[in-house]
């Protein structure tokens, strides 16, 4: 089981870690929301959790709780540029719908 | 997909409902909208990349034109291309006559005070122009932030009075903006650099821009920022720099005639000699004249030395800013600097040996003022955790209301931190008055005709009584965004009357700097002048409370004699009291009421007797 990132990913993940001035890493979970059934959670941690898996991508950690572990296996995480907009993408090859927005998904 | 940004712990925002709130740094100039995402606040470009937004507004008949395509087009069609219309926000006819030379636009004769610019697309007002720079910006964060908007702070200039905030305000929602707040310029560019996080200091913030200079010094007291002082020069800034070298150029070329367009050009070779000479420590420059090519050799040095003048200028506004704010140079902790001409070496190299310390340049000084308000609108719209403080800010000039005599009474005193609501009681002049006129003002000055009237209204309905039995409770509240409602209330009978003040039009930039200086210098003749003042009020009340007596109970009370040598007595004062002197008036206003002590108690014995009249001696220790 593995969660991996891009290099742009784990490049603006760095630098946001930066100006924030602390963190340990990024956290990437899932929870029961949204208009499809599950939405994504990425935040910044400050504490880990005893349960917690960390994984290492380019000198960052990634924190994820193993329930959310469960939906999120083999999920690769992105930076992308779209126009004007710009942000992270979950690549999730769990996804088996998602709705029309793809803040929310089920599997 | 719907591209995400990380939140902070325990932040991550339901699908759909994503806090979108951006910063918006309305300038004279140029114009940016910032926003944080992953926690990092950061400026937005447009398709083609570029941040900076001229704030200039084209009106075609096919439509509205904002931005560099305006600017463009400025010369070829300068009535229907509104540039600098911050300069007109706020303003009313009366005041944009200083103005003359700088703007060139045609002005439609309307009621009201606003001035209205005449375009082909009909008559704009400085508001609706605004709105327009506002409402392309607007959908530049719509597209960058895939969204639709929570809110914005909007940055003013630490000198704006009521009148210019609220017309940036109502332009805000006329671009269907909500405003979070407005917040000062120099405080988001402390923000920006995360200065709000001590706990106390004083900060100076060096702002030279294109065409506008402003010194501000701010003291920062738990989590509140407070203006101690303003400063600069709103004809003044990098455009001013570009010409001086211009001008060298035409002494160069012989100062040989110049052809039309040529200023311009030369200008504009001289813009592009200013930037190298950033990174350089001399440029070749190649001109085009009267058919000739000429090659000039720029140094550091002699720009530096042809700039003088004016980089002097600025730091002799330094000074007396620190001087107006009774500040020494070693109690400031912090220099910001703010403006894309703070890029000039020699300016931060003076304005580093006149403060004694590095001037903060980390973050790129045209967008620090959007970044500062970015990360204000972000705690504003509720994507911080609680322990994150709100900041505050603080009112720029005291205000308010006319006492008797063109007094001014303040109710609330300027740099009192906002939001804020202040109530004072006050009383009828006269016998039977039934209505009251309040007059709301702002400015440090002791008279009224010395501070800026915002707005008036009258409360009616008061029960005729005796001078100085109502009571009239009127209360000032300042909101965040430091606009003020003034109500006034008769506590006996609970009448009410209020007003939102929205005045058509405002002080102008310098105005309010002037005033505060000015309050400071004739600080001596204010108090003098109150105090002639309040003996005046005390001799009309006396005289007229004495003629009324006299007109109602002089003939049964008095002797011809008597009435004869009071008026005499009360000419006397008349007199005094159209004259200047203060303590003359205030003896004659005794001298008068001893001698009218008599006619007084007099007054008094029949008015008991009367009571009693008719009235037996059981009725009356039965009501004891």
């Amino acid at each position: 089981m593995a969660i991996t990132m891009t290099p742009a990913a784990s490049d603006h993940v760095s630098k946001y870690l930066k100006t924030r001035g602390h963190g340990f890493g990024v956290r990437l979970g899932v929870r029961t929301s949204g208009c499809s059934g599950m939405a994504y959670v990425l935040e910044f941690v400050d504490d880990i959790q005893d349960e917690d898996q960390v994984f290492e991508s380019d000198g960052v950690n990634v924190v994820i709780d193993p329930k959310s572990l469960l939906y999120l296996d083999g999920t690769e995480l992105d930076f992308v540029k779209e126009g004007l907009n710009e942000g992270f993408k979950f690549n999730n090859p769990n996804v088996k719908n998602e709705c029309g927005c793809g803040e929310s998904f089920n599997i | 997909m719907a591209l995400l940004q990380i939140a902070e712990p325990g932040q991550s925002p339901e699908p759909h409902k994503r806090k979108l709130a951006v910063g918006i740094d309305l300038g004279t100039t140029n114009s940016l909208v910032a926003a944080v995402r992953s926690g990092e606040s950061t400026t937005l470009p447009d398709e083609g990349g570029s941040h900076l937004l001229p704030s200039v507004v084209r009106y075609t008949e096919q439509g509205v034109v904002v931005g560099q395509a305006a600017l463009s087009k400025a010369s070829v069609d300068p009535f229907n291309t509104i540039v600098s219309v911050k300069r007109l926000m706020g303003r009313g006819v009366d005041d944009l006559k200083g103005l003359e030379g700088e703007a060139v636009y045609r002005f439609a004769e309307r009621d009201g005070g606003m001035p209205y610019l005449q375009t082909v697309a009909g008559d704009k007002s400085p508001v609706e122009v605004s709105a327009e720079i506002l409402r392309t910006l607007k959908s530049r964060a719509r597209a960058s932030l895939e969204g639709e908007l929570e809110g914005a702070v909007i940055t003013v200039p630490a000198y704006f009075d009521d009148a210019q905030r609220q017309a940036t305000k109502d332009a805000a929602q006329l671009a269907g903006i909500r405003v979070l707040r407005l917040l000062n310029e120099p405080t988001a560019a402390a923000v920006a650099y995360g200065l709000d996080k001590a706990a106390e200091g004083v900060i100076a913030v060096f702002d030279l821009g294109g065409g506008t200079f402003d010194i501000s010094i701010l003291r920062l007291n738990k989590g509140v920022f407070e203006v101690l002082a303003t400063g600069g020069d709103s004809a003044l800034g990098g455009d001013d720099f570009d010409l001086a070298l211009a001008r060298w150029f035409l002494d160069q070329l012989g100062g040989k005639e110049v052809i039309a367009g040529e200023s311009r050009y030369l200008t504009e070779k001289a813009r592009w000699v200013k930037e190298k000479l950033t990174d350089n420590q001399s440029v070749v420059v190649d001109l085009d004249h009267a058919g000739q090519k000429i090659s000039l050799t720029v140094s550091r040095e002699l720009f530096d030395g042809l700039v003088e003048p004016l980089v002097g200028k600025t730091i002799r506004a330094c000074r007396r800013a620190l001087k107006d704010a009774a500040i020494s140079i070693e109690e400031v902790q912090d220099v910001v600097m703010v403006g894309g001409s703070t890029r000039v070496p020699v300016v931060r190299e003076r304005v580093e040996q006149f403060y004694g310390r590095a001037p903060r340049i980390d973050i790129d000084p045209d967008r620090v003022v959007a970044v500062g308000a970015a990360i204000q609108a972000d705690v504003l719209a509720g994507n911080k955790p609680d322990s994150e403080m709100l900041l505050l800010d603080v009112l720029p000039l005291s205000l308010g209301l006319e006492t008797m005599g063109g007094l001014a009474e303040k109710v609330i005193h300027r740099n009192t931190s906002i939001p804020v609501a202040r109530a004072q009681e006050f009383t009828t002049y006269q016998d039977g008055q039934t209505a009251m006129m309040i007059h709301v003002v702002q400015g440090e000055r002791e008279l009224v005709e010395d501070c800026r009237s915002l707005a008036q209204f009258v409360l009616r309905g008061i029960p005729p009584m005796a001078a100085g039995a109502a009571k009239i409770r009127v209360a000032f509240q300042v909101d965040a965004d430091g606009l003020l409602g003034v109500s006034a209330k008769e506590l006996s009978t609970g009448v009410e009357s209020e007003i939102q003040v929205k005045p058509s039009y405002g002080l102008g930039d310098n105005e309010i700097a002037e005033m505060l200086k000015a309050s400071y210098s004739f600080a001596e003749d204010d108090m003098q002048l109150r105090h002639l003042r309040e003996q005046q009020v005390e001799a009309d009340r006396l005289l007229l409370s004495l003629e009324q007596a006299i007109q109602a109970d002089g003939e049964v009370l008095l002797s011809g004699e008597e009435v004869e040598h009071l008026r005499e007595q009360m000419a006397i004062l008349q007199v005094l009291r159209n004259g200047s002197d203060a303590a003359a008036i205030e003896s004659g206003v005794k001298i008068l009421s001893q001698a009218s002590d008599f006619f007084a108690a007099r007054r008094m014995d029949q008015s008991i007797k009367n009571a009693l009249k008719g009235h037996s001696i059981q009725e009356i220790e039965g009501d004891s």
